[in-house]
């Protein structure tokens, strides 16, 4: 997991620990209905950065439960569930928390990993340091617990007309025109952004009050832009990304590219995009564009 | 077109492929749409479909044709599928595969940049578009920008975050609206529709973990309406995807393709035989596909690979897994290991029920480029490289044929669907229509692979085309429907979830949840037996009634998700019930179906024109003028009622038995 051995480079801030209890506490509280008992494998400390509602402070509590081999932070808290229980013995709510595909494309999972961006299904307990700390992806509202309202990262999307203009959904009886395999195979590397929002967490020009759009929404504007028929708007796509909140907000930190899941090649595509912005920019002064 | 202000009110539940084609036509037709989901859209379930989409695009000099692709359609699925929907739908493909291309999804290419094509299970012809092995991913996101882009122009209005409990009707049981709950807020609130459709996909977390669903594929929805009469058909027909890799939490699907693009499943000769599969030589591996079924060898349908590798693995005691191979966490479990190989003990661990899928002897390239990410899954779930070694892997349950029953109109003239029909996908309550996994038409008995991305794209498009005719020809719209009617199933679903907040019983939501995809998968399985499905259908009413001793375990008044899979898993209960009646009322062996005491059997080594094959067909023949048949169940508050109606078979009249040797 390229993420891990990242973890110092992005500023968390320090956990509000509460004291751990031992191992014996969950053991003693466990329900014998469910039938997770048998397969236990090894006893992690999970600390998740809680929060009842979005206005309300955020707070620290720990568990310690078993994972099972091959456990993951979702299947952890999908264990958790079933019965949520503090490592001091305290009966609490259910932690909040996203995931639906549990195979790294949906994108719902992202949250804070010992204070990296990252999907939650992929992130096998196996290979994370204890104890684990888990908090909601920054930069976006908190819901609850460790879901977060990325509803900003599609009104981006929307803002640089992140589609094909087609005349309609219908068969025309027309193709589209024909894609090289190499202009297919950077594309494809764009069309596999789940819009998880790791890279806006990880991004420092990326923040709610803050104009920039950021890396996966300019990704996307690389993407269309290189499409056959998708050059026909390229100007728009380009207009939309030239003014405030736009492709010069970029502060080139490169820790998008670092923490992107899917390893699209963000910093490539904001580079790509100046080039084509600098065109576009003379083009706009003397015509033709 | 009519602007966006002149038309009906239309809500689409379900973001998924199906959804969002339904939402495309119904807005370009003029009408406004809302769009319910539990989520963000492009999160839905569509986007773990991976190899690919079929259409007859002829590109490969194999001489393909819509014809052959109708003819395996209805083959793979037993004959069990209505004719004309599967004839529009396999016409329709070429034209729906050059919409998306439009669209800008990124499907590979040829070396001449022309939309690439290869093989899937079930076909002789090089049939299946793909997008690297992400198919369904770039599918939905075509079409999610598409909606999007309608958004901005105010001809579409999104509800995420939003779950559908009921539909509103009136007093002649017209569909007039629905009653969803706000996932955050828990405020319960209706909502007035001219029309609805349910693109609510599948139901695989029936069978929890041993799924390659995602989690929201509950079926929740689709019980609902089931529940207020929708009929349910063909529920007994459900899909175990031969190759997904086992996990504690989740199966996680390694695409057909992979073997469509050549690789070969396999297992020791030796059930002792202990080495790295890559040390045990060609002459010691039994490629059993290969040696059963040479003329389709690894790409048989996903039925008979299923219970091959079942045979493989549970009568026969072939089954891998060695300690070490599977999940990282696992690598610790040592002590679970040596000394457990043979047919004794791969019943009682599930660590000897896998076999090999080997892509090691493929060109590296050619995987990563046609393969990636699955390469990518395997290797982040499981820590190992499947270029580097076989992949374990075991039937896991995929996709259900069944669902709601859905309508048609037969063209006379063409013998297809009518185009623009109202008819098409009307469900059996006036004003609701289903589409995509969750209705029934297209599969039959078994599904063929890259055949549920064609089915839930174009039953989408068809629905909304429906629905508009549906509109045109209604005189009074959900406005001048009496508010009570809104106002008393609003009042029903907040008791609903008030009785299920107090409740303090002892019965948490979650751990019945994976009792029920316990009894799913060990009573409603691969191969079943109808003591077993007595022994389900009782288990299930008793789960049923736990629910009456539930507690919730979560007091927040705040996106309480405790509430809401609560709500879903009684439903989940109780559309389990419809799968396990429909399969305790079907004796015979049909695509996915299985039981073995009714079991044909085309006699081994026997072929067309041999007394004993004909001597079979005429059994065959005459099993199917008993159960050529669609199951229909209806909602009955003591258990669900199992009936039949006939199957349209106008196209390709059931001579040739199903055989793939």
């Amino acid at each position: 997991m390229q993420a891990e051995t990242q973890s110092d480079a992005l500023p968390i801030d320090e956990p509000v620990t509460v004291a751990a209890g031992g191992p014996d506490v969950l053991l003693a509280g466990e329900r014998e209905a469910c039938a997770t008992a048998d397969r236990i494998n090894s006893s992690v400390e999970l600390r998740i950065r809680r929060q009842d509602y979005p206005t309300s402070a955020p707070y620290w509590q720990s568990f310690r439960l078993k994972a099972r081999p091959g456990a993951n932070i979702v299947s952890l808290l999908m264990d958790l569930r079933e019965h949520c229980v503090t490592a001091n013995g305290e009966p609490v709510d259910p932690v909040a928390f996203e995931h639906n595909c549990m195979e790294e494309v949906c994108g719902a999972c992202a949250m804070l990993i010992n204070g990296m961006p990252r999907p939650a299904c992929s992130a096998l307990i196996a290979d994370l340091e204890t104890p684990i700390r888990l908090e909601p992806l920054p930069k976006f509202p908190v819901v609850r617990d460790l879901m977060v309202d990325r509803s900003q990262l599609f009104d981006n999307l929307k803002r640089v007309k992140a589609w094909l203009r087609i005349d309609g959904a219908w068969d025309n009886h027309e193709r589209a025109p024909r894609v090289s395999p190499q202009d297919w195979a950077a594309q494809y590397l764009f069309s596999r952004c789940m819009s998880c929002g790791c890279c806006l967490a990880a991004c420092p020009e990326f923040d709610l009050g803050k104009a920039f759009v950021g890396p996966a929404s300019l990704a996307q504007v690389r993407l269309m832009n290189a499409q056959p028929t998708g050059r026909y708007d390229k100007a728009e796509r380009l207009h939309a990304i030239m003014g405030d909140g736009g492709l010069s907000d970029c502060g080139n930190a490169q820790n998008c590219v670092r923490v992107c899941p899917k390893e699209i090649p963000l910093t490539s595509a904001i580079g790509e995009l100046g080039r084509q912005t600098t065109l576009q920019a003379l083009k706009d002064l003397f015509g033709g564009g | 077109m009519k602007g966006a202000d002149t038309g009906r009110q239309v809500i689409v539940i379900g973001g998924g492929l199906g959804g969002l084609w339904a939402t495309l036509a119904i807005a370009e037709a003029g009408h406004r749409v809302m769009l319910f989901s539990l989520f963000e859209v492009m999160r839905s379930h569509s986007a773990c479909a991976q190899g690919g989409i079929n259409a007859v695009l002829d590109m490969k000099g194999q001489h393909d044709s819509v014809q052959q692709h109708i003819i395996d359609t209805i083959k793979g699925g037993s004959y069990l599928a209505n004719q004309p929907p599967i004839q529009s739908m396999c016409e329709d493909a070429p034209g729906l595969i050059r919409t998306f291309e439009r669209m800008g999804v990124t499907f590979s290419r040829t070396p001449e940049g022309l939309l690439d094509q290869r093989l899937f299970g079930g076909v002789k012809h090089k049939r299946t578009c793909f997008a690297g092995a992400s198919t369904g991913q770039q599918l939905l996101y075509g079409v999610d920008q598409q909606v999007r882009r309608l958004e901005t122009e105010g001809r579409v209005e999104k509800q995420e975050w939003w779950e559908f409990l009921s539909l509103v009707k009136d007093a002649d049981g017209v569909c007039r609206g629905i009653v969803a709950m706000d996932l955050r807020s828990l405020e319960v609130r209706a909502f007035r529709a001219d029309a609805v459709v349910l693109a609510t996909g599948g139901l695989g977390q029936l069978y929890a973990p041993k799924t390659t669903c995602s989690t929201n594929s509950t079926g929740a929805a689709a019980s609902r309406v089931y529940q207020q009469g929708a009929r349910f058909a063909n529920a007994e027909f459900f899909q175990f995807h031969p190759t997904a890799m086992l996990g504690e939490d989740k199966t996680r699907l390694m695409t057909e393709a992979a073997r469509g693009e050549g690789g070969r499943i396999w297992v020791p000769k030796d059930p002792n035989d202990r080495r790295e599969p890559l040390r045990i030589p060609e002459s010691e591996r039994f490629y059993f596909l290969e040696d059963w079924y040479p003329t389709y060898g690894n790409t048989v349908p996903r039925d008979i690979a299923s219970r091959a590798i079942w045979k493989v693995t549970r009568e026969l005691g072939l089954g891998v897994g060695a300690v070490g191979k599977q999940g990282a966490g696992e690598r610790g479990a040592g002590e679970r290991g040596a000394g457990q190989r043979g047919a004794e003990e791969s019943s009682a661990g599930e660590s000897r029920d896998r076999v090999y899928l080997d892509l090691t002897h493929l060109d590296r390239g050619f995987v990563s480029t046609r393969l990636g990410a699955i390469l990518s899954i395997y290797r982040k779930f499981a820590g190992q490289d499947p270029l580097e070694t076989p992949m374990e892997i075991f039937p896991a349950a995929h996709y259900a044929m069944g669902g709601l029953w859905v309508d048609y109109e037969k063209d006379a003239a063409t013998s297809g669907m009518k185009p623009g029909s109202p008819r098409n996908h009307a469900t059996s309550i006036p004003g609701l229509y289903a589409c995509g996994e969750c209705d029934y038409a297209y599969h039959g008995a078994n599904r063929l692979g890259a055949n549920s991305l064609l089915s839930a794209s174009y039953s989408g498009r068809v629905a909304g085309e429906a629905v508009a005719s549906y509109l045109s020809g209604i005189e009074q719209g959900a406005d001048a429907a009496p508010a009570a009617l809104f106002a008393a199933e609003t009042a029903r679903q907040r008791a609903i979830n008030r009785s299920l907040t107090e409740a303090s019983g002892d019965q948490n939501p979650f751990c019945l949840h994976r009792e029920l995809g316990e009894l799913m998968t060990t009573k409603v399985g691969v191969v079943r037996d109808n003591a077993e499905l007595d022994a389900a259908l009782s288990g299930l009413r008793e789960l049923e009634q736990r629910f009456e001793r539930l507690v919730l375990g979560e007091s927040s008044r705040w996106a309480n998700q405790s509430l809401a899979h609560a709500r879903q898993v009684l439903d989940m209960v109780r559309l389990a019930q419809v799968i396990a009646a429909s399969a305790r009322a079907r004796d015979e062996c049909r695509g996915a179906h299985f039981k073995p005491a009714f079991d044909l059997a085309i006699p081994a080594g026997k072929f067309p024109g041999d007394p004993e094959f004909e001597a079979y067909r005429e059994r065959w023949k005459s099993n199917n003028a008993e159960w050529l048949k669609t199951t229909l169940a209806e909602y009955q508050p003591e258990g669900p009622r199992i009936g039949f109606e006939p199957v349209d078979l106008g196209l390709l009249a059931p001579e040739q038995p199903r055989d793939y040797r």
